[in-house]
C-alpha cells in the first residue's frame, strides 16, 4: 500500500487509472449483456450461417418472400419477424408452403435443422424481431396451474381448452397442441404465425409462457381423470357417442323385453 | 244398368253393396293359441333358466362389492395421481352398472321365461251413458252432503282463506328472483369514476397495459382496472366488461364519423360478448381481421368496427372508445355507447337513454 501511494502522483497513474477504470466498467458491461442475453436466448449466428442462409433463401424462398425477404404479392415481407419466426414456419414444416391454401399445414420438415439454423441467421440479420428463446423457458419446469389460468384466457378460445384445436372461419383451425416441442409453442405465441395474434413478452412473460408450456406438457402426460376423453372436443364427439352407443344399448333391451322367449 | 256390358267392373250395384257389407263383419280372429316355452316342458329347461336368473343377481351381488371395495380401499388423498383416481372412478361405475344392471335384467329374465305367461283378455264393458253421468253427480252430491261444507260456514270459509294464502310462499319465492336488473345490463364498470378514467388491465392479473406493449397483430384479453379488488359481483360485473384488445395497421381501420377518436394508433377495443346469445367472441385471426364466435359463428369483421359478416349475431360488436393517459397507459374514455350482448326486452330504451 505503500509503495501505490508513493507513485500516485508518477504522470503514469492518470492513464493507469483511467484503463483499469474502463476495463472494470467494460467487463461489468459484457457480463450484464451475456446475461441479458442468455435470457433471451442461447442461440448465436456465425457471419457464415447468415451466409449460407442467404443462399438457401435465395434458392427456396425469395419466389414468394422476394429477393431480400422484402415481400411480394405472393407472400408477406419477413423483415423484422425474427429468428423464432424463421425456426417455428420452417422448423414444423409449415414453410416453405406446399399450395396456397387457408392455411399453410404441418407437414415433414423440409431443411435439417443446420439449414434451419442459416435460414433463422439470414432472416435475424435482416432486422431486429423475437429471437430462438432459451431452453430453461421451453422445456417446463414452470408453475403448471398459472400457465392453465393464462391458457383458459389466452388460448382456449381457438386451440380448446385441453388444447385439442378447434375451427376458425373459412378453412382455417387452431390446431392441436399435443405433441408439439415447447420451442415451438413459445415462438408461437412470440411470433404469431398466420393467423394467430401475437403474444409479446409484454402481454404474456417469458416466465408466463414458461408456464403454459408447463400447463400443455403436463395435460399431455397426465390425460383426463375421468377415463376416455374421446378427443376432448367437447358436445360433438360425447353426443356422437351417446346416440351411438347409448341409444343402441336402449334399442336393444327393448327389443329383448319385447320378444318372446323360446 | 243392369243389362249394359260396357266393361265397366262395377255393373251390378246389388252384389258390391253385399260384398261391402261382408267386408265390415271383420271376424274377431281371437288370441292366437297358446305357444308353451321350452321351461314350460321341459324341468331341464327350466332349471337352466332358474340358474341364469340367479347368476344374474349374482352378478349384481358382485357389483355392489366391486363398488364397496373401490370405494373404501382406494384410498384417495392430496397426493393421489391421476391414475388411481381414473382407476376409482372406472371401479365405482362399473360397479354400479353390474349392481342395477344384474337385477333388472335378473327381473326380466325371470319374468319371461319362468313365470305363468297365458295371454289374458279382459272384455271392455259397455258404455251406459245416462246411467253413468246420474251415479257420478250423485257422488259428488253425497260428498258435499256428508263433509256438511253447506251447514258449516265456518270450515268453508276458513278453508278457502287456507287455499288462497297458500300460493303466498311461491310469490315470495319467485319473488326473490328479483330484482328487476332495471338498466343494469346498460352499463359497465368502463364508465370513468369520479372523473378518473379506467386503465385497461390484463385478464387476470389485472395490470395495466402501456399502449407500446402492444404491438401489431397482438390481442390482448382486457379486464378493467379494480375488477379484481370487487368484493361482490365480480363475475357479473366481470361477464359484463370482459373486452378483447387488438392493434392493426390503422390504415386498414375505417371508423366511421364521431368514431375516428376511439382507438389510437390502431390498437382497438371491442366487447367479447356476442351480441347473438352472449358468448365469449375471442377467436381472433390477425391477417383476416375476423372475429369468430365459436358458439354459433358469427363473424365480425374488424375493419369494419366489427359489423357481421357472418352468422346469427345480428349487431357489431360495441366498440370501448380508449385513449392514452399520461403514463402511457391505456384507458377507456367512456362507457360502451350502447348495453353490450345479447338483446333484451328494454334494450332498446336504453340504447338512447344512454346516447341522449
Amino acid at each position: 500500500m505503500k509503495a501505490l501511494s508513493q507513485k500516485r502522483r508518477h504522470p503514469l497513474a492518470a492513464i493507469a487509472l483511467l484503463l483499469m477504470g474502463l476495463l472494470v466498467t467494460g467487463g461489468l458491461y459484457a457480463v450484464a449483456t451475456t446475461v441479458n442475453q442468455a435470457k433471451a436466448s442461447t442461440t448465436t449466428f456465425s457471419a457464415s450461417d447468415t451466409e449460407e442462409g442467404g443462399k438457401l433463401f435465395a434458392a427456396n424462398c425469395a419466389t414468394c418472400h422476394g429477393m431480400g425477404a422484402s415481400g411480394s404479392k405472393d407472400g408477406p415481407s419477413l423483415v423484422g419477424v425474427g429468428a423464432a419466426a424463421v425456426d417455428f414456419q420452417v422448423g414444423t414444416g409449415r414453410m416453405p408452403m406446399q399450395m396456397n391454401g387457408p392455411q399453410a399445414m404441418k407437414k415433414p420438415v423440409q431443411f435439417n435443422d443446420e439449414q434451419t439454423h442459416q435460414l433463422a441467421a439470414y432472416v435475424a440479420s435482416l432486422g431486429p424481431g423475437p429471437a430462438i428463446p432459451a431452453e430453461d423457458l421451453t422445456n417446463g419446469g414452470g408453475d403448471a396451474a398459472a400457465g392453465g389460468e393464462l391458457f383458459r384466457t389466452n388460448c382456449a378460445m381457438c386451440h380448446n381448452a385441453a388444447a385439442a384445436g378447434g375451427a376458425l372461419t373459412r378453412g382455417k383451425f387452431a390446431p392441436a397442441l399435443a405433441d408439439v416441442s415447447g420451442k415451438h409453442i413459445y415462438e408461437a405465441m412470440a411470433t404469431g404465425p398466420q393467423n394467430m395474434p401475437v403474444f409479446n413478452d409484454a402481454n404474456i412473460t417469458p416466465e408466463g409462457k414458461k408456464d403454459i408450456i408447463t400447463f400443455l406438457k403436463q395435460i399431455e402426460t397426465t390425460g383426463s381423470p375421468g377415463g376416455a376423453d374421446l378427443g376432448s372436443l367437447g358436445p360433438v364427439a360425447e353426443g356422437l357417442f351417446v346416440w351411438v352407443a347409448g341409444l343402441g344399448v336402449i334399442i336393444a333391451f327393448t327389443i329383448w323385453l319385447t320378444s318372446r322367449t323360446s | 244398368m243392369g243389362n249394359h256390358s260396357d266393361g265397366s267392373p262395377n255393373h251390378s250395384g246389388t252384389v258390391a253393396t253385399a260384398g261391402q257389407n261382408e267386408v265390415e263383419k271383420f271376424q274377431d280372429p281371437g288370441i292366437p293359441p297358446h305357444r308353451l316355452r321350452l321351461a314350460d316342458t321341459d324341468p331341464k329347461a327350466a332349471k337352466r333358466a332358474e340358474r341364469q336368473v340367479a347368476l344374474l343377481f349374482g352378478i349384481s351381488v358382485v357389483g355392489t362389492l366391486i363398488f364397496l371395495v373401490a370405494y373404501f380401499a382406494i384410498d384417495l388423498g392430496d397426493d393421489s395421481s391421476i391414475a388411481t383416481i381414473r382407476l376409482q372412478n372406472a371401479l365405482l361405475g362399473v360397479g354400479t352398472a353390474f349392481a342395477m344392471l344384474g337385477i333388472g335384467t335378473g327381473i326380466v329374465h325371470w319374468a319371461k321365461a319362468l313365470m305363468p305367461d297365458h295371454e289374458v283378455s279382459e272384455e271392455r264393458h259397455a258404455i251406459r251413458y245416462e246411467e253413468d253421468r246420474q251415479a257420478a253427480v250423485r257422488i259428488v252430491d253425497d260428498i258435499v252432503e256428508e263433509t256438511g261444507i253447506k251447514r258449516r260456514p265456518l270450515i268453508r270459509n276458513t278453508l278457502l282463506g287456507a287455499v288462497a294464502l297458500a300460493p303466498l310462499p311461491a310469490v315470495a319465492i319467485f319473488g326473490d328472483l328479483g330484482p328487476r336488473p332495471d338498466d343494469k345490463l346498460a352499463h359497465t364498470m368502463w364508465a370513468p369514476q369520479d372523473g378518473k378514467r379506467k386503465r385497461l388491465t390484463r385478464d387476470p392479473d389485472g395490470t395495466p397495459i402501456k399502449a407500446s406493449d402492444v404491438t401489431i397483430g397482438s390481442a390482448f384479453h382486457v379486464i378493467p382496472e379494480g375488477l379484481n379488488e370487487l368484493e361482490e359481483g365480480k363475475l357479473n360485473e366481470k361477464a359484463k366488461s370482459v373486452v378483447l384488445l387488438m392493434r392493426l395497421d390503422p390504415a386498414s381501420l375505417n371508423p366511421s364519423k364521431g368514431r375516428e377518436e376511439w382507438g389510437y394508433n390502431g390498437i382497438v377495443a371491442y366487447s367479447k360478448i356476442c351480441t347473438h346469445v352472449g358468448c365469449p367472441v375471442a377467436l381472433y385471426e390477425q391477417q383476416t381481421h375476423h372475429l369468430l364466435c365459436p358458439c354459433h359463428q358469427s363473424t365480425f369483421d374488424l375493419t369494419q368496427e366489427c359489423k357481421v359478416i357472418f352468422g346469427p349475431a345480428s349487431r357489431p360488436l360495441p366498440q370501448l372508445p380508449i385513449a392514452v393517459d399520461d403514463e402511457g397507459y391505456l384507458v377507456a374514455t367512456s362507457d360502451f355507447h350502447e348495453p353490450v350482448g345479447p338483446s333484451y326486452w328494454e334494450r332498446d330504451e336504453h340504447e338512447r337513454n344512454i346516447n341522449s
